[in-house]
């Protein structure tokens, strides 16, 4: 009974979406106050049916109703609570009713938070939303319904849940990453609203920024518990493979990152607004594209879902209507909306296109590394593959290119600025870089490595340009806690996340350089150094878990002599559905990570394969990412979109342009 | 001209120079890390180039896995159920590796026709097979049904 009331609960919001992306639409056009209006009540209608249908489908999970097909493919009576819960979304059905469920809570938040927003506005936004909402409902109640049954023949238990997926990484990753996918509709909504309304000025682009800057927040957390995930559960080592999977959650927050640095110029300048439109279109377009290459199954990938060719069949006609439909639009309406402000060639407007060329053109290449085997197939020349070579031999250039730019950047000046200004500001920052990047990379021991030092030297270019920003903003300051206190939490929020990306840049080319990994046969008592650690094997036992039982391999890792920590790795069988998985035993640090995991056994004097790895300052890849996130999410808390809720209506009525607002 | 055109003008330049050089970075790019996908078919049949990235996929041959006792090395061959092919791999196999599995193995061919391979995929759940495995096997399927038609019509 629960589940067919959650079926039809998602039918009614189904309804209520197809209601709100037509009737408030129809308000906006033909100036209907009355229909303009109903726009947020269907919003929070919308968010109370999928919020229950969601409920439903969880309530399924936690009872274990193995009648319903996704919980007796998904799930195990064995299994714990936690993962019950988050099975919810471990499969194509459910992750879908999540993401609707995701999609109705940004339209609800657009409708409270935004009471200040003229009604014609809202009353768009919110009907675009409500369209892409139609989408996905219609796309999970057509193709992929979560509330099918197995009536009869229901099992007497479950399948169980793909032990992968049995892990605290993927209860939090799917809704952080789906959160930032459907925050980029928020944008994109605004955008269509803008264009439908033939308005782009700072004030729709002050509104539009803090939805952005959040969505690419949850986007950049999304994408690092991914990495993470992998690099701790998927028993190899790797943090990120260029697979096509993660490609698709990579590309929107490529073009998300040109977006919210497009926003900034576009609000501060009332510069490049027809191209911060067409970024918006493009990055939600990626985000249905992703939804397409995960669901369809077109693409070899360890993430994909189960291949339907009807999934595949309704994106891709969505998004074609999607990107066709905004594309039309913006066609006929961004020349009514194109800016005329200039700019000198040496201004912070310029560095702000730079990033956006690089941006779209990593994006592009990493899009066409995707399509590639797509394309290759579809012209019958072979099944082709493209390998982590391709992407790191593009992508690597193309960040060290806007490097030099990301710091000059924070010290330059809108309209106008001098090189003699920037060689004033930047000889500092300049000579302490160099003198780091010279130093810093003789501190391990070994040959001196040339790419540390180029990062370095570009990690600290950018660091010590942001700290120069910094000290000349609190160089007025009666005191420096005073100085510190006066500045607006969107420039903390910028600061953070250039910090957070230079310590991503050290992080990554460090742990690939340095890192050691050693693959070998190891008999109980044996023992193996590597990068000075030695990890002697104790003895392999076995142990038991609520729904597995597995080997573990006892480990003592000593450094000088000295015990530095105890690793017990495991081979586990789940027993539900007879799979192997190994558990990677890892002593995490702040300069290193150590990492054991176990292959097979070799042999009969019980040997296992084992595999050693030393990742140094692996951690900083993730806790940049960290920083990265946290920057997007402080922009929000800055009092200028406070403040705005009481002037934009004003501003809005006397139609007025404002360029240049500080 | 126009100073605002002539920004313009600048910016188209510095858009097409930098694009090309994108274009230039990524045909670059391509040409050494793109390896195409053989069935076992293909391969015994010559068709795969040796000496080169390829990969190749298959159902693992019930029986044929043979670990090396003192060392990571293992054997196993790779069936479309028309031709087979060996591989050898150093290493440490997928969790989901198995006899009578679908797997893909990246790596090259040698003179003797066993691929010496570098990566080896398996399958990551129970409902899911690799597309170019998946439509290998089907080809090949196809492939024998229309002989044993042949075979039926001839007698």
């Amino acid at each position: 009974m629960i589940p067919e009331f959650g079926h039809f609960a998602l039918i009614l919001a189904l309804c209520l979406s197809v209601l709100l992306s037509t009737v408030p639409l129809w308000g906006a056009w033909r100036g209907n106050a009355t229909a303009m209006a109903l726009a947020p009540n269907l919003a929070i209608g919308i968010l109370v049916f999928s919020a229950i249908s969601f409920a439903c489908l969880t309530y399924a999970f936690m009872q274990d109703d193995f009648s319903v097909e996704v919980v007796a493919n998904n799930s195990n009576s064995l299994l714990p609570w936690y993962y019950k819960f988050s099975a919810v979304w471990g499969n194509h059905e459910g992750s879908l009713l999540l993401w609707i469920l995701i999609m109705s809570v940004w339209t609800c938040a657009v409708a409270v938070f935004s009471p200040q927003l003229p009604l014609v506005m809202l009353a768009r936004v919110l009907g675009v939303m409500g369209f892409v909402g139609v989408g996905f409902m219609a796309f999970s109640l057509f193709t992929s319904n979560p509330f099918a049954r197995l009536l009869p023949g229901t099992p007497m238990d479950g399948q169980d849940l793909n032990p992968l997926l049995q892990d605290f990484g993927l209860i939090i990753h799917p809704p952080l990453l789906y959160m930032g996918y459907v925050g980029f509709s928020v944008a994109f909504a605004f955008a269509i609203a803008a264009l439908l309304g033939g308005r782009l000025d700072a004030a729709w682009a002050r509104w539009s920024r803090p939805w952005t800057n959040v969505a690419w927040a949850f986007l950049t957390l999304g994408i690092m518990l991914g990495s993470w995930w992998a690099y701790y559960e998927l028993g190899w080592g790797g943090w990120w493979f260029w697979d096509p999977v993660e490609n698709a959650s990579f590309m929107p927050w490529l073009a998300g990152t040109a977006l919210i640095h497009s926003l900034a110029a576009t609000e501060k300048r009332g510069l490049f607004k027809s191209w911060t439109v067409l970024l918006a279109i493009f990055a939600f377009s990626l985000v249905l594209l992703g939804a397409f290459l995960v669901r369809s199954g077109v693409l070899t990938s360890v993430h994909a879902f189960a291949t339907d060719p009807a999934r595949g069949l309704f994106v891709l006609v969505f998004l074609g209507i999607v990107v066709g439909g905004s594309l039309v639009l913006y066609a006929l309406r961004a020349p009514a909306v194109s800016s005329r402000v200039g700019f000198a060639w040496l201004s912070r407007e310029s560095l702000l296109l730079v990033n956006n060329v690089v941006f779209l053109v990593a994006t592009l290449t990493v899009l066409f590394g995707t399509l590639f085997p797509l394309l290759m197939d579809a012209l019958g020349q072979g099944k082709y593959s493209v390998g982590p070579p391709y992407f790191n031999a593009v992508f690597v250039p193309l960040m060290a290119l806007l490097m030099p730019f990301m710091g000059i950047g924070p010290v330059s000046r809108w309209k106008q600025d001098s090189v003699n200004r920037w060689k004033a500001e930047l000889m500092l920052p300049a000579i302490a870089t160099v003198i780091c990047a010279l130093t810093l990379p003789l501190l391990h021991d070994g040959d001196y490595n040339l790419w540390v030092a180029l990062a370095i030297l570009l990690a600290g270019w950018v660091t010590f340009g942001m700290l120069r920003d910094l000290a000349n903003r609190l160089r007025n300051a009666s005191s420096i806690g005073a100085g510190l206190r006066r500045l607006a939490p969107s420039y903390w929020g910028m600061f953070t996340a250039h910090i957070g990306f230079a310590i991503t840049v050290i992080g990554v080319v460090v742990t690939s350089q340095f890192n050691i990994e050693h693959d070998l046969k190891m008999s109980p008592g044996s023992s193996e150094t590597i990068a000075g650690y030695e990890f002697r094997l104790l003895d392999v036992r076995g142990v038991q878990g609520p729904n597995w039982v597995a080997d573990e391999a006892r480990f003592i890792v000593y450094r000088d002599g000295r015990e530095v920590v105890r690793l017990a790795p495991q081979k586990r069988r789940y027993l539900a559905s007879g799979d192997v998985m190994t558990e990677a035993a890892i002593d995490d640090g702040l300069f290193r990570d150590l990492f054991v995991a176990m292959g097979e056994p070799v042999g009969t004097d019980g040997a296992w394969a084992i595999r050693l790895h030393y990742k140094p300052f692996v951690r900083w890849m993730w806790g940049g990412s960290v920083l990265m996130a946290l920057g997007g999410f402080m922009t929000v808390a800055d009092r200028r979109y406070r403040r705005q809720r009481s002037s934009a209506r004003e501003s809005l009525r006397q139609g007025e342009v404002r360029g240049a607002q500080a | 001209m126009h100073p605002v055109r002539k920004q313009r003008l600048y910016l188209v330049l510095f858009l097409v120079f930098f694009s090309s050089a994108a274009v230039g970075l990524v045909a670059y790019a391509l040409r050494g890390n793109i390896n195409l996908f053989y069935p076992p078919v293909e391969v015994v049949a010559g068709l795969a180039p040796v000496g080169q990235n390829m990969r190749l996929g298959g159902m693992v041959v019930e029986g044929s896995i043979q670990r090396s006792s003192d060392s990571l090395e293992v054997r196993f061959d790779v069936t479309d159920f028309e031709a087979v092919v060996s591989v050898v791999y150093t290493g440490i196999l997928p969790d989901l590796f198995g006899e009578g599995q679908g797997a893909v193995a990246a790596g090259k061919l040698d003179e003797n026709g066993v691929l010496q391979a570098t990566e080896v995929l398996a399958k990551h759940d129970e409902n899911y097979m690799p597309p170019e495995v998946a439509e290998a096997l089907a080809a090949s399927k196809a492939r024998m049904a229309e002989q044993a038609a042949q075979q039926e019509y001839a007698q």
